[in-house]
């Protein structure tokens, strides 16, 4: 028997990587990690605490008993609707944000016994990208200071170097060199998403975490961003944690997908698994109702209720009060993430009826 | 009958200091009773301003510099302010992104739905509750009654904008123009939104058009097409055949740019470089830069043709049959 596959060119460029990851170490590993945020009380609060009325501080339960990994080489996508702890979530992957319980493991090592020396490697090997890139740029700062200024603090290129470095930066985020000289408001969105891309390279990092990093723009710029991803992807061996709202472009993306509901990781699949056959009620809601160029004059529906308050999350499953299979055990046992394929994991009570 | 509302090439311009912005340059389009036409276009094209123009809710320094807005065959272009206000929030309707720009943060939601429903009809105040009531409802928001005392903030966002929609729907307008409406939504309340949009016009025969920069939720929901790049339309038509054939290289290039378009993990198609500022905007075709159909007769300003029957672009080198897109 022959047993040496028909290889199309694309696919031995991009499963190369993909494989691999399969049975690669993790970069970062979360075990049983909460996030929990006390919000802040109003003026009017604290003065009726003061004054000895009861008053309960609320608490927000942003993330709730998370485990994940993210192995060397895979783009993980993280999707899941607005408030359910997505930044949160990445924040503390990147080691930015530490969690409230549970342990954050960079390359095998707890984050928190790590010495200065080594924390500062971690840090500068995680680069975070977030949505609104002008945001996070100095407005005073020329491009070119934007970009050189950390590997020239951290030592990774010498001064004399350091002109052609930025340069080099630049032109890998599809940057013209020339510009370099100008400050951030100058630019379109894309282009400025370009600099926060060539600012997070420039400390040579191999883990990137994208929150909503192409959210912000339009349909023919966010093709070539996402574009630029990928061939980053190829030729620096990076590692992806891409979240995102957008399932069309997790989908393109990414090798595995995390579904999260209010603070939970409710599904967890290679990604044509989870779009081929998605187990939990909520993501299958969630694929129903996305919009699909390929959909004519198709009838919508919803789901049912809104999405409930993080700061008083229903017990059980928190997904019962939307969910139509809904049963007595959903409403006071939470579902534990089981493996029900290999590879692919779901919170939900109906897969223990069998 | 005419068309519920027809525009006809519509110039809506900005004399700013720095230059005139031409936000709206020519835009013509028609929609029909019980209808959805979806406006698309990237960001700065001109869909906002087209809207704006329509209810005449465009300010100095902008103002209607051409063309004709025949809402039921009467152009709106020549109405005083004081007429326009009669027809706005009762014949005609918006919906805007952020909610909060038809919702008063101070006020109770029955205060500001009776209000409306007691502006345009000689009615009792409990009859306009019943009606503020049953809108409610209508929209899909539980217990009506309960919510109509609430403020707007203690509404979550998809809700917010569900009650704006029920304010636009107070009288059953002849047409209601939504900008936006779920841009900034989550897509399983995004879904019950578009629900409620396709039962509007299934049921009461309101025209609808939807702005919007998402061609999936187009798709979905509309008749028709107009694509802005600009302030122009560039192409216009029936939905499935803009989107199983565009015409216009700029419109092949966006359905391609859409992640699902593209095989998985494979390189998408992209549109080169980015859209042009308005400001100064050289003459002929505005995309050129960005064409790959681009030759030197491109440098004239192309004429808006019908290529097929009801099929519209403004190109003079538009793809011929089904574009690879
Ligand atoms: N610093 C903070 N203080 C208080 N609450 C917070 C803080 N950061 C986040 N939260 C709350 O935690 C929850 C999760 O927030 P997070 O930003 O992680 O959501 P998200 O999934 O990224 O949402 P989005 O899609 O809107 O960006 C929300 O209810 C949010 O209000
Ligand atoms: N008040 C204004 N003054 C000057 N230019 C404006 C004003 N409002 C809108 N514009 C310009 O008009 C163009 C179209 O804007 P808009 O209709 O809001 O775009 P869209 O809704 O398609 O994103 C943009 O270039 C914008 O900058
Ligand atoms: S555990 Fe119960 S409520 Fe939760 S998703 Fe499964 S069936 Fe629905
Ligand atoms: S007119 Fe010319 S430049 Fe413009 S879209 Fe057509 S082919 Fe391209
Ligand atoms: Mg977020
Ligand atoms: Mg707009």
């Amino acid at each position: 028997m022959n047993t040496v596959p028909e290889a199309r060119p694309m696919d031995v460029v991009l499963d190369a990587p993909r494989a691999a990851a399969q049975d690669a170490p993790p970069i970062v590993e979360l075990r049983g990690v909460s996030r929990r945020f006390a919000t802040s009380l109003d003026f009017a609060a604290k003065l009726a605490k003061r004054l000895g009325v009861k008053v309960r501080e609320d608490v927000v339960h942003a993330v709730d008993g998370v485990n994940l990994s993210v192995r060397k080489g895979e783009v993980v996508g993280l999707v899941g609707e607005s408030g359910c702890g997505k930044s949160t979530l990445g924040r503390m992957v990147a080691g930015i944000m530490p969690p409230t319980d549970g342990t954050v493991l960079w390359h095998g090592r707890d984050l928190k016994a790590l010495s200065g020396a080594e924390a500062r490697q971690a840090k500068l090997r995680t680069q975070m990208i977030f949505q609104d890139p002008y945001a996070s740029l100095n407005p005073r700062l020329k491009v070119a200071e934007i970009v050189g200024e950390a590997p020239a603090f951290h030592g990774l290129v010498g001064r004399g170097g350091l002109d052609d470095y930025v340069d080099e930066q630049l032109r890998r985020a599809g940057l013209d060199p020339a510009l370099k000289r100008r400050y951030p408001h100058q630019f379109s969105g894309g282009q400025r998403q370009r600099i926060g891309i060539a600012r997070a390279l420039a400390v040579q990092p191999d883990f990137l975490v994208c929150d909503e990093a192409v959210a912000a723009l339009d349909v023919s710029i966010q093709a070539q961003i996402l574009n630029l991803f990928m061939k980053l992807r190829r030729e620096l061996d990076l590692t992806y944690l891409f979240i995102s709202h957008d399932l069309g472009v997790v989908e393109h993306l990414s090798d595995r997908v995390v579904i999260m509901y209010l603070g939970r990781v409710v599904e967890e699949a290679p990604a044509e698994e989870v779009f081929a056959r998605p187990n939990h009620p909520y993501t299958r809601a969630l694929l129903a109702e996305v919009p699909r160029i390929e959909a004519r004059k198709r009838a919508f529906a919803g789901v049912k209720g809104e999405i409930p308050s993080p700061l008083n999350p229903p017990p059980g499953c928190h997904f019962h009060p939307r969910c139509p299979h809904a049963f007595d055990r959903c409403r006071v046992e939470r579902p534990a993430l089981r493996e029900i394929a290999p590879g692919h994991r779901s919170a939900c009570h109906l897969n223990d009826a069998a | 009958m005419p068309p519920t509302l027809e525009v006809r090439n519509l110039r809506t311009h900005f004399f700013t200091r720095a230059g005139v912005v031409k936000a709206v340059d020519d835009v013509s389009f028609a929609v029909d009773r019980g209808k959805v036409l979806g406006l698309v276009g990237e960001s700065g094209s001109g869909k906002s301003v087209t809207g704006f123009s329509i209810l005449g809710l465009v300010d100095p320094p902008g103002r209607i510099a051409g063309g004709s807005i025949l809402f039921q065959g009467q152009d709106l272009a020549g109405l005083s302010e004081e007429e326009m206000r009669r027809l706005r929030g009762n014949r005609i309707a918006m919906i805007f992104q952020d909610p909060m720009m038809t919702l008063n943060p101070v006020l109770r939601i029955d205060t500001q739905m009776i209000e409306t429903v007691l502006a345009h009809a000689k009615v009792s105040r409990e009859e306009a509750r019943q009606r503020a009531r049953d809108a409610l409802g209508q929209v899909g928001i539980p217990s009506p009654e309960e919510r109509l005392r609430a403020y707007p903030h203690q509404f979550s966002g998809g809700m917010r904008q569900r009650v704006a929609i029920a304010i636009a729907l107070l009288h059953k307008p002849d047409l209601i123009v939504a900008d936006e409406p779920t841009t900034a939504l989550d897509v399983t309340i995004q879904g019950q939104i578009l629900a409620e949009a396709q039962k509007l016009c299934a049921e009461s025969g309101t025209a609808l058009i939807w702005i919007t920069h998402d061609l999936s939720v187009v798709a979905g929901l509309a008749d028709d097409i107009a694509v802005m790049y600009a302030g122009k339309v560039v192409e216009e038509g029936p939905v499935t055949q803009v989107l199983d054939a565009p015409l216009h290289p700029y419109t092949v290039g966006l359905i391609g740019s859409v992640p699902s378009r593209n095989h998985r993990g494979e390189p998408l198609r992209q549109i080169p470089g980015m859209t042009p500022s308005l400001l100064n905007l050289p003459a002929g075709c505005a995309f050129r830069a960005r064409c790959p159909r681009a030759e030197a007769r491109c440098a004239e300003p192309p004429p808006m043709a019908e290529y097929r029957p009801g099929r519209f672009a403004r190109c003079i080198h538009p793809y011929e049959e089904a574009a690879a897109a």
